[in-house]
């Protein structure tokens, strides 16, 4: 990457650049880039919070074959309604209902937030020495309508939705599961909440290329742009034009239950396939969505602690978009088995591998970027090595199941759970982590405690991969996903994967803490904590930043 | 200050062009449905047959090979019709027509319409079924108790002989599944009549 010096003198107007509206002002009608990437950040970690819990009743009740705590955590559940002791059918629609939430949650509500919303409204402006987003009030705007996109998802699960209470689907949605086998609001509920949540994202993209476009500081062209900045400009186009066709097919599903029309229904000529394809469709560009910023993030995170410039910084940057472009053209990788000829399954067979050029361009440059650099291994870049390793596994099983004829005998199974746990699980999440700890004391102004973050890295590194690595196995064996129970045969590997979320957990409650302290007693982090690796714009600011920066703009030479 | 309206003029356009593409894809995302059907259409996506006029069907040379036809009937469960081929299987030389029957019991005392959604298995043998004429997908309305036969005019064009995919196809079934119409019209319509 182009070093990027700034003329020194920016924060000298800074007196009167931090003048700070009152509390209601400044959190609930929120128009500083700065203040909404810290709501979005709030929200991420709370939806986490959610999301994770899910996941761990969903590993309680699979450390044993047999169903040992659904029915009566589903007897709660009605009891919550006024309802009675669960019934079996009962019990297992709540299965459905925790895969439906934990999947939604964790895409829409806990990822998509943190990357987009948390890190790229605060350092998006930072990076290119802009004052604010392009659309301050539209950006309040995106951040609230998450906000009850997420209570409606909450809400659909009180409701009736099929053979129990809440929308039981899946997060894909599938029809006819979704139109005629999901009787009630749950799943009309559901709909209403990807379709704001969309919404939302379509704003903060339209909100994101403009800016990017427009504001950037003069003498910064598109080829002196932090690659962070570049990822998530590719994101953001991703989301302008994958979003809006899940917005139209998930309309389509609304008027199919509700209105009379066939477009996924056989009886009037319609054809559930085809909700597939639109799915998908936004589905697989939605994914690079997920993990473009992390992308970004950790060239900037093993470029600052190898003090040295990204390698091949072009390569990095038109490797994303080559990502995002070949992204729109392989989405029945995920439809294998819906009956295609054997010359579809090869083209979409030969263009997903495709997509691991570009992803390798991407590891090989992080591991030349390190090459002979002066290594320092502070959390981030733990965080980011852990990132690499973990993505290259998911790399691997991807490349896998992107054969047409494997795919047939993997599909739907704990390989399939396995191989995107690996790259967004422990992908994006490690990519979050890694920009956490890279960014918070910029964000807070205090440091976070480097024993904690170490000590939450290893065990949460350990423990995911004792909870995710063995479900390759179960995968090979045979074992489907998205069942409550399962047969003597698969208890060994669950038993071991549900020991591994007990260990994750730990991690996460290191991290916790971890935040608490800094927080509170940290110590005061000066403006460029990372030294002279740390080349970006962000780091010519106090930490935390003046509320209000670059009213005088940064000239890049 | 000039810079400023500048910069929020530059925003504007930049704002309303990606709003335009966004736009854009929600209409291709509906615009989806036709463009699937005649995908399906054109290309038998799906074991989805093809239509062919007296026409273009006059002019198919019939061939030596004999492929068995199965017939294969469905009734959805909120439709009170029993529906069955009146044989189960037939040999037919590609390219040559054949017909074949099938018969529609209406068992309520009510008047029901009822319409039917086919295909053909293998799904690659889609493109290579021709109907000439078909019940297909045109709403049927039985009266109380009446007995419908519902004729199925077709051959296999021979061109399936040629495609390395199918040739090796010795059987093809065609289903058919009659559900409930939606449309309520068509049922008032019927009880006008009786």
């Amino acid at each position: 990457m182009t070093t990027i010096t700034a003329d020194g003198h920016i924060d000298d107007h800074a007196h009167d650049a931090d003048h700070k509206p009152a509390f209601f002002q400044r959190w609930f009608m929120s128009t500083n880039h700065k203040d909404i990437g810290t709501l979005y950040l709030i929200f991420a970690i709370v939806a986490g919070i959610i999301g994770g819990a899910i996941s761990g009743l969903m590993r309680l009740e699979l450390a044993e074959p047999g169903i040992q705590y659904l029915q009566m955590w589903a007897t709660a559940h009605n009891g919550m309604m006024g309802g009675g002791e669960a019934s079996m059918d009962e019990a297992y629609h709540l299965w459905n209902v925790l895969i439906t939430a934990h999947g939604l949650i964790m895409v829409f509500f806990m990822v998509m937030p943190a990357m987009i919303g948390g890190f790229g409204n605060w350092f998006v402006p930072l990076m290119i020495g802009a004052p604010d987003m392009a659309f301050p009030r539209m950006n309040n705007v995106s951040f609230w309508l998450l906000v009850p996109a997420f209570l409606l998802l909450f809400g659909s699960t009180f409701v009736p939705g099929g053979s129990g209470l809440g929308a039981g689907t899946g997060w894909t949605v599938y029809a006819p599961l979704s139109t005629s086998g999901s009787v009630g609001p749950a799943v009309d509920m559901a709909i209403l909440s990807l379709h704001l949540a969309g919404a939302s994202s379509i704003l903060g993209a339209i909100n994101f290329i403009t800016t990017i476009f427009n504001m950037r500081a003069p003498g910064m062209t598109l080829h002196k742009m932090p690659l962070f900045v570049w990822s998530v400009l590719v994101t953001a186009f991703l989301l302008l034009l994958a979003l809006p066709v899940l917005a139209a097919a998930i309309t389509m599903l609304l008027t199919d239950r509700n209105f009379g029309t066939t477009f996924y229904d056989a009886a009037g000529g319609g054809d559930p396939v085809l909700y597939q394809h639109l799915f998908w469709f936004f589905g697989h560009p939605e994914v690079y969505i997920m993990i473009l910023p992390g992308f970004g993030m950790i060239s900037h995170i093993v470029s600052t602690f190898s003090r040295k410039p990204v390698f091949g910084y072009l390569g990095m940057a038109y490797a994303m978009v080559a990502i995002g472009v070949v992204g729109f053209v392989v989405w029945a990788h995920h439809m294998f088995t819906t009956g295609m000829s054997v010359n579809v399954k090869m083209y979409f067979t030969a263009a997903t591998m495709v997509i691991a050029v570009p992803t390798g361009i991407k590891i090989f440059s992080w591991i030349a970027t390190m090459w002979g650099g002066s290594m320092s291994f502070k959390t981030p870049m733990m965080w980011a090595l852990g990132f690499i390793f973990m993505f290259t596994v998911g790399g691997v099983t991807g490349v896998v199941l992107a054969n047409g004829g494997i795919d047939d005998n993997l599909h739907d199974t704990y390989y399939v759970v396995a191989h995107f746990h690996y790259v967004l699980s422990l992908g994006a999440v490690f990519s979050i982590f890694a920009g956490f700890y890279y960014w918070f004391p910029k964000m807070s102004g205090r440091m976070y405690n480097e024993l904690l973050g170490q000590l939450h890295f290893w065990i949460f590194f350990i423990g995911v991969n004792i909870l995710f690595f063995p479900q390759h196995f179960l995968g090979q064996q045979g074992m489907p996903r998205r069942y409550a129970d399962y047969p003597e045969q698969f208890a060994y590997w669950n038993q071991i994967s549900s020991i591994g979320y007990a260990v994750m957990l730990v991690g996460v409650v290191i991290f916790f803490i971890n935040i608490g302290y800094s927080l509170f007693a940290g110590r005061k982090a000066e403006g460029n904590y990372w030294g002279e690796g740390a080349t970006t714009l962000e780091w010519t600011l106090s930490s935390p930043p003046p509320f209000h920066q670059f009213e005088t703009l940064p000239q890049i030479k | 200050m000039a810079v400023a309206t500048a910069l929020s003029g530059k925003n504007r356009r930049s704002a309303m062009m990606a709003g335009a593409m966004g736009l854009g894809m929600l209409g291709l995302g509906f615009a989806a449905v036709p463009l699937y059907e005649v995908f399906c259409r054109v290309t038998g996506y799906g074991g989805t047959t093809q239509r062919v006029g007296e026409a273009q069907a006059a002019t198919v040379q019939a061939t030596t090979r004999v492929m068995a036809i199965r017939f294969d009937s469905n009734v959805n469960s909120a439709l009170p019709w029993s529906f069955k081929p009146e044989q189960a299987v037939d040999h037919v030389t590609v390219g040559a027509r054949d017909m074949a029957v099938y018969l529609a019991t209406n068992n309520s005392d009510q008047p029901v319409v009822g319409t039917a959604t086919f295909n053909v298995t293998p799904l690659l043998a889609g493109q290579y079924f021709n109907k000439i004429q078909c019940f297909c997908f045109s709403e049927q309305l039985l009266k109380p108790g009446e007995t419908m036969r519902m004729p199925v005019l077709y051959y296999v064009d021979p061109a399936i002989l040629d495609d390395p995919e199918t040739k090796d196809i010795k059987e093809i079934t065609l289903s058919y599944t009659f559900y409930r119409s939606t449309d309520e019209q068509a049922v008032d319509a019927g009880k006008g009549d009786s």
